[in-house]
């Protein structure tokens, strides 16, 4: 099949970025969207332009590295895949796609389509994780858990950081992405001793890197490719009282 | 050049202690006087960072990636071994030790092997302890599946999810350190080159990936963690990004590489659909501990699998395997997925797949039963080919996977250049000719938290270092190439795009040096290889400046590389005059058509030491014995 995109183009953080038009023909039903930029890609290196830069690598929907807003949709039209899991076969005859990059200020544009989500890794530093150092832990089956809990805590361990949620969010917001985290370790009892510590620094990190404050429009939710559910934001809530009142 | 691969002395089980009580300790405040570069950010890598900062050392870590939670070890699905024996079943730290000797074609160091299955229970341990949430049963203890070549449950495991799992548990440790400001992390570096000053491994050259800008890192020691170079083949189940550059740029700086032909092939991918294919998706090898995998009798068989009645079946694993069915080793079943293909007995439009059959599962079980332990799996076969595989028997085809050759490591983790070291799949060590499933995972975690940490020190605390700075003349040398060297391929203006050059020389290698290998066939590809580079040296197009982002130029490094790699992987191949693991030489096989070992010959690791591009390399061998595990040929039968 034959469709137009319409894609921003960016040479680096400093320029200005435009809109430009590019024909993608010859497109299969079968190929991932990604491959159907592969192609155009192999157009314009074929005459000798700069090809579009986007951010991939395992390709399954693991890493959290692509992502784009396609027709004003992160990560695309369906449910619970990221854009590397996304087919041609969404799409139709004729099309214009149009794709931007994340738009945040706490996710600045590198170039094209690639952004810096560095701030989602200075949010984990500020306490997404468990102080233990290597050695010295007891056996791993010391502490039962029980099976609903560990499941419920990799729900939220699914998180594949691609930064979908706070695109979608017209607040900008990270909640979702730093309650998958707070919710994975309150969940669990290797959590517990850092409760209070982790959810105010992750909190206050958020902050400052510039990411909104949630409003509750669910928008994060229907865009997320592991579809995390919001009930996470409203566990994050309760552990940032709790830590509040303790 | 004497290799010595320093395995201490003593009885198996004590080599480690032994050697751990007799290496020198770096005193604890001394520690932070020294500087280690990490480079990676896998399992390995990120593992290692954090517990080499844990330990008081100055670390700096780099990775290409935009955070050290993309790397590909994220993308890891099935699980991860230990011999905990939480199941009663007869696991024990012997039994995986043999297990692996075996699965491995006796082709891999014993002392290593034998380390590896010690240090295993202690990384489940760790992973726990940072929140790793493990499959759990409902009492609320850990649980456990099978995977190929063992006979019992030893395979830990996170849904489908266990690489990302236990990545973001190293990813925590390593972010932490960084909080600490313990860990410098530099993201989107990409490491081209490794400085040695008098013989020691004194630093590295990264480009800055983000503006384009080349950088020197100064160090003690470094530690390569980057993954492996399946990606040479074009079309493999690594991440796209997955390369050999920073092994193979150590290589031509002196480091030997150890069994580069030993590629594992894994049967259970998704079979390539048409050219624009750019990468092949995994589906986990658990699958086949339910999935029952057959194709037709008769050749041609074009029915619909479900009306193709029970005895025109041919299940064909279960049929020649009785003792392992569908759970034998990874090379024995892709081996006999070609070997069916070849008959023409394979199914789907190319002919170049089989079945792999949930019907018995679901009838046994339930569809709800597979949906549980399956389901994502199920969901991402559906998105790939819009089929539905519980109504419909999967198709699978094997798919290049991992690579048991890398850098060639002592069993302190170092290479052949002091003060280098190298973990993970990068190197060669631990799983000889053929990797057993779940092993990967144990194999990266126990090189970064467990041996790494004790094994530098002693090097560490052995040498003397001259102060340098970054204007020494090896670093603005190297820096000077590095920039020379991407200049030249931006200024090229060919005709061909970098992937068209990849996907070509994927197609020779897949074709003469993949599943079956022979001499006349890689006799071909290495009069083609040489060929393909300098074409691409001619008409290679890499659009924009080097001194810029520019994803196309990584690309087309990367690339260069492979193209010297290619050369090395297939005459390693030829020379092995016979089959062992995933090195499958047709001229060399039992009447059964299985791998045919000679231990006379070949009882030793291939080292081989670079002489310039095109010129042929020197052999070195590690010869291999073997004191407790009696080398055999192999049967699952
Ligand atoms: C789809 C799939 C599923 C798998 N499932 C399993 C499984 O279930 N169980 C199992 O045991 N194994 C599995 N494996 C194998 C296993 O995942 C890998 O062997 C393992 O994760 C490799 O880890 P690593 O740390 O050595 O390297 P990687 O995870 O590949 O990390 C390499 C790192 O090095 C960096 N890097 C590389 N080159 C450079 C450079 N030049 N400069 C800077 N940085 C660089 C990268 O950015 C990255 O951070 C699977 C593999 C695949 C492909
Ligand atoms: S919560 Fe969902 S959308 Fe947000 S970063 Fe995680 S996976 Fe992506
Ligand atoms: S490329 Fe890894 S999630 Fe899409």
């Amino acid at each position: 099949m034959n469709i137009t995109l319409n894609v921003w183009r960016q040479p680096d953080q400093k320029s200005q970025g435009q809109f430009q038009s590019y024909p993608a023909t010859g497109i299969s039903p079968d190929m991932s969207f990604l491959e159907m930029l592969d192609a155009v890609n192999t157009m314009l290196v074929k005459k000798g332009e700069e090809p579009i830069a986007f951010d991939h690598d395992c390709r399954e929907g693991i890493c959290g590295s692509c992502g784009m807003v396609i027709n004003g949709r992160p990560h695309g039209p369906e449910r619970g895949v990221a854009t590397c899991q996304l087919y041609m076969r969404h799409f139709k005859e004729g099309d214009t796609i149009t794709l931007e990059p994340w738009r945040a200020n706490a996710f600045p544009v590198l170039k094209d389509l690639v952004v810096d989500r560095t701030s989602f890794d200075r949010i984990i530093q500020a306490g997404g994780y468990v102080s233990v150092d290597t050695g010295g832990v007891p056996d791993a089956n010391c502490i039962p858990i029980p099976k609903v809990k560990a499941e419920e805590a990799m729900d939220a361990a699914a998180c594949i950081g691609c930064g979908a949620c706070v695109a979608a969010c017209k607040n900008s917001s990270a909640m979702l992405f730093v309650s998958a985290k707070v919710s994975q370790l309150a969940l669990l009892p290797q959590g517990d001793a850092e409760r209070k510590q982790r959810v105010e620094r992750m909190i206050a990190q958020m902050d400052k890197e510039g990411f909104g404050g949630c409003t509750n429009t669910l928008a994060c939710e229907a865009e997320c490719p592991k579809k995390i559910p919001v009930t996470h934001i409203a566990r994050l809530n309760r552990e940032f009282l709790r830590a509040k009142l303790t | 050049m004497e290799l010595n691969s320093k395995i201490p002395e003593g009885p198996i089980e004590k080599k480690w202690d032994n050697h751990r009580f007799a290496m020198k300790l770096v005193n604890p405040a001394n520690k932070r006087k020294y500087h280690i570069i990490v480079v990676g950010t896998g399992l390995a890598g990120a593992s290692a960072a954090a517990s080499l900062a844990e330990l008081g050392y100055q670390v700096t870590s780099l990775c290409y990636h935009e955070s050290p939670r993309r790397a590909h070890s994220i993308a890891a699905q099935g699980g991860i071994n230990a011999p905990k024996n939480y199941k009663n079943d007869g696991d024990s730290v012997w039994r995986l030790f043999y297990d692996t000797v075996k699965g491995g074609d006796f082709r891999a160091r014993e002392a290593n092997v034998y380390r590896l299955a010690q240090v295993s229970g202690s990384i489940i341990d760790q992973c726990v302890a940072q929140g790793v949430p493990f499959a759990r049963e409902y009492g609320g203890l850990l649980d456990n599946r099978s995977f190929g070549g063992a006979q019992v449950s030893r395979t830990f495991y996170a849904r489908g999810q266990t690489g990302q799992q236990l990545l973001l548990g190293a990813y925590s440790a390593l972010e932490r350190q960084i909080s600490k400001g313990t860990v410098k992390f530099y993201d989107r570096r990409e490491m081209l080159d490794l400085v040695v000053i008098d013989g020691q491994t004194r630093g590295i050259i990264a480009r800055n990936l983000r503006d384009g800008s080349i950088e020197a890192y100064i160090a003690d020691a470094v530690i390569l963690a980057t993954g492996g170079y399946g990606n040479v083949f074009y079309l493999s189940t690594n991440a796209k990004a997955s390369n050999a550059t920073a092994i193979w740029r150590a290589h031509k700086r002196g480091a030997l590489f150890g069994n580069p032909c030993y590629t594992q092939i894994h049967p259970t991918c998704i079979p390539v659909a048409s050219d624009y294919q750019s990468k092949l998706t995994l589906m986990s090898e658990s699958l086949r501990n339910d999935g029952r995998i057959w194709v037709p009798k008769k050749v041609g068989d074009k029915r619909n699998p479900r009306e193709i009645p029970e005895e025109e079946r041919d299940y064909y694993l279960e049929r020649r395997y009785p003792s392992f069915g569908n759970l034998v080793p990874r090379d024995v079943a892709s081996r006999n997925a070609k070997a069916v293909c070849d008959e023409g007995r394979g199914v789907g439009e190319t002919g170049l797949a089989v079945y792999l059959d949930f019907a018995d599962a679901i009838k046994r079980n339930s569809k709800a039963w597979v949906e549980e332990k399956y389901g994502n799996l199920f969901d991402m076969y559906h998105e790939i080919t819009n089929e539905n595989a519980y109504e419909t028997p999967m198709r699978i085809f094997p798919a290049v996977h991992y690579t048991m050759g890398g850098l060639w490591v002592d069993y302190n983790l170092m290479t052949t250049i002091p003060g280098l070291y190298v973990l993970g799949e990068a190197n060669f060590s631990d799983h000889g000719a053929n990797r057993l499933g779940a092993s990967a995972l144990m194999q990266g975690l126990a090189d970064g938290y467990f041996v790494i940490p004790y094994t530098i020190g002693d090097y560490l605390a052995s040498s003397k270092f001259q102060q340098i700075t970054s204007d020494h003349p090896s670093f603005s040398d190297a820096k000077r190439d590095v920039e020379q060297a991407n200049e030249k391929l931006v200024s090229i203006r060919g005709n061909k795009t970098v992937d068209e050059f990849h996907k070509e020389l994927g197609k020779i290698l897949w074709d003469y040096c993949g599943m079956g290998r022979n001499a006349d066939g890689l006799k071909k590809a290495l009069e083609m290889i040489p060929k393909l580079r300098d074409e691409f040296w001619k008409n290679l197009r890499v659009p924009g400046s080097s001194k810029s982002m520019n994803p196309e130029l990584e690309k087309a490094g990367r690339v260069a590389d492979y193209m010297e790699l290619a050369e090395l992987i297939c005459a390693d191949a030829l020379h092995r005059e016979e089959s062992c693991g995933g090195h499958f030489r047709e001229e060399y096989q039992t009447e059964e058509g299985e791998a045919k070992r000679n231990d006379e010959k070949f009882s030793y690791v291939a080292a081989w030491q670079f002489n310039g591009v095109g010129q042929p390399e020197t052999l070195h061998k590690e010869s291999l014995t073997f004191e407790y595990v009696k080398q055999a040929q192999r049967s699952y039968k």
